[in-house]
């Protein structure tokens, strides 16, 4: 049996972790430890109709492949999250991917076992000491391959767990039809006492990083379209002034520059598709306006001109249209203008409250907040449509940031008046909630991997 | 007057690489409003049109009678008449030290979303601005910035909380 080799797997960028190498501080030394509550990921609602899937072992008792277990516990954990896979029992470790044949006595017992598909796979140390992981997905109904991959990663448990969520992305694409979610990366704010970090994770939660710790919020995280670095707000202190200034982070390196610190308050930074600028809001001119920058804080031009609030600009995915909440018509609504200048067109009329949009990766949705019943809820609105769902409870929740793939949303909300992070799918109905137990959560940004 | 205080509370900030690790500063507490005011007036003897240091601490003793916030209705902006001896006792204040500066420091309560509310708290600090403005006082020494939602003075999701956390103060620097 032949094995196709994708071609995104030979050009995928080597993953750089970016590490904290020491704590350099004399007066505010920061605990680690306080910033290390495990984050829990709990399923909170399920698809009606889920596709059973067997998942077999990539176990190996070879000391150099001490991660083939955790492949096999992110992938389960992963179809089990997206809500419409439930993972059958596979069984006792199976032998290696190339003796297997889909008449064999274990492939019947996943048929019967009630396994639409299963998942087999195995890995090898190649000439160079890394991992090669190749897995088959077989269809147990029609006795055939849906396709695999080869994936050749370092040895390494955080490598292990990207092979994990490629494989997830696979046969999630393969069995629903829909693009995976799993290889992506979420940015949010976690608050542990007084200490705001700025963390980077896998989308399970896992893999943290933290890039950034302060004193001061930070607000409006909004990763570049590359996946490379995070725009965000800052409120630290800077000329004896402590105010909202937009800062631009690449990760891997840890550099920081400013973009934008202006005359009072600047923030709500949003990428262009291109990743060349931003939009963020100053308030130089007076009144919270939106203004175009270059990525490297150069040519700032204003974009809106009125004599109320305009902030929250989001790019449409073509960069032609700038969707922002605007106070201009007496409350808070969400409007869209082109970028290179014209009249302003109001986008939501269904509340008194619509703020804070962002448009699907696709293109197709808008999700903002909207105040429903005295409640901070998501909507989500067809934009050829302008049919409106409410996928979300609220009492508060905040930050409605899509997946790559455009079929969830990250948001922030409240679970017993803490901040916790929650996913939707885009109908309302599957969902799960990140936590961090003592600490708070908030603020998310889904970006993709670099 | 905790509030006319600021406190340089920062943190090392930790960047990512061997190369590059990013530190912002010693954590220091310094009473502003006390350095402006002795720095003022060591410079009033100098200054021919600036006030006496007797008239600096006159106007300074007047920003302690007055409220040191002005507070706001929900989704409002409009500074209400028993805030103005505070806007006219900082406008004196500022006229009498021509050394100091303000930053004033809008505030909302929880209830909408981050940066919108970060926009709210950017309006009433610009009011109070304005405000200072009128009574003649320049705009380059008045700074008017926002925190949002995100210090609230007042925690908790009640009608009173609220009430606290719709403000703006001004900072004397």
């Amino acid at each position: 049996m032949t094995i196709p080799t994708s071609q995104f797997v030979d050009a995928l960028k080597r993953w750089r972790p970016w590490v904290v190498r020491g704590l350099l501080c004399s007066v505010f030394c920061i605990s680690q430890a306080a910033a290390q509550t495990p984050l829990r990921i709990d399923i909170t609602g399920v698809g009606t109709r889920q596709i059973p899937v067997a998942v077999a072992p990539f176990d190996s008792t070879e000391p150099a492949l001490k991660f083939s277990r955790t492949i096999t516990d992110v992938i389960r954990a992963d179809l089990a999250r997206s809500g419409v896979i439930s993972i059958v029992d596979a069984g006792t470790p199976t032998p290696a991917l190339n003796e297997r044949t889909p008449t064999e006595p274990l492939f019947v017992e996943w048929k019967q076992k009630g396994a639409q598909a299963v998942v087999i796979g195995s890995n090898s140390i190649s000439a160079d000491g890394r991992v090669e992981t190749r897995f088959i997905l077989l269809d147990t109904l029609r006795n055939e391959s849906l396709g695999g991959l080869a994936i050749n990663a370092p040895s390494s448990e955080l490598e292990a767990r990207r092979t994990g969520h490629r494989i997830a992305d696979f046969v999630y694409e393969k069995l629903t039809g829909e693009p995976g979610f799993f290889a992506t990366r979420l940015a949010f704010v976690r608050k542990d006492a007084d200490v705001y970090s700025l963390v980077v994770s896998d989308s399970d939660g896992q893999n943290t990083q933290i890039a950034l710790r302060s004193k001061e919020p930070l607000i409006s995280l909004a990763w570049s379209p590359d996946g490379t670095q995070l725009a965000y707000v800052s409120f630290e202190e800077r000329n004896g002034v402590n105010k909202p200034i937009v800062y631009v982070h690449t990760l891997a390196s840890g550099k920081r520059a400013i973009v934008a610190n202006e005359r009072g308050s600047n923030s709500a930074p949003a990428w262009s598709p291109d990743g060349k600028r931003l939009a963020v809001v100053l308030t130089r001119d007076s009144n919270s306006q939106i203004y175009l920058v270059n990525a490297d804080g150069s040519g700032i031009r204003r974009v809106s001109r009125t004599n109320g609030i305009d902030t929250e600009p989001t790019f449409s995915p073509d960069g032609k249209t700038i969707y922002f909440t605007s106070d201009r018509g007496g409350s808070a609504q969400i409007y869209r203008v082109p970028v290179e200048g014209g009249e302003a067109q109001r986008v939501t009329f269904n509340a008194a409250f619509n703020a804070r949009p962002q448009v699907s990766p696709d293109g197709r949705y808008l999700a903002y907040i909207t105040r429903k019943e005295k409640q901070f809820r998501v909507g989500v609105m067809e934009l050829s449509s302008q049919q409106e769902t409410i996928v979300s409870d609220g009492p508060k929740d905040d930050s409605p940031s899509f997946a790559p793939n455009s079929k969830w949303i990250i948001y922030s909300s409240q679970l017993k008046g803490r901040n916790v992070l929650s996913a939707v799918s885009l109908d309302g109905k599957l969902r799960t909630r990140l936590s961090a137990g003592e600490s708070e959560v908030k603020g998310p940004a889904w970006g993709r991997l670099p | 007057m905790h509030h006319l205080f600021k406190t340089f509370a920062r943190l090392p900030l930790l960047a990512a690489t061997a190369s590059v690790v990013v530190l912002a500063g010693c954590a220091s507490q310094v009473p502003l409003d006390d350095k402006k005011a002795a720095v003022s007036s060591a410079s009033a003897s100098s200054a021919a049109n600036a006030a006496t240091a007797s008239q600096i601490a006159a106007a300074k003793a007047a920003l302690g009678k007055v409220k040191p916030s002005i507070y706001f209705d929900y989704d409002k902006f409009e500074i209400k008449s028993e805030y103005q001896p505070t806007i006219t006792a900082f406008a004196n204040y500022l006229k009498a030290d021509v050394k100091a500066r303000l930053v004033i420091e809008g505030n909302a309560d929880e209830r909408g979303t981050t940066e919108y509310n970060l926009a709210l708290g950017q309006k009433r600090a610009e009011a109070v601005s304005k405000a200072l403005g009128v009574l003649g006082v320049a705009a380059n020494r008045v700074e008017a910035v926002s925190n949002g939602e995100e210090k609230p003075r007042a925690k908790g999701s009640t009608e009173a909380a609220w009430a606290e956390n719709r403000r703006a103060d001004p900072l004397l620097k």
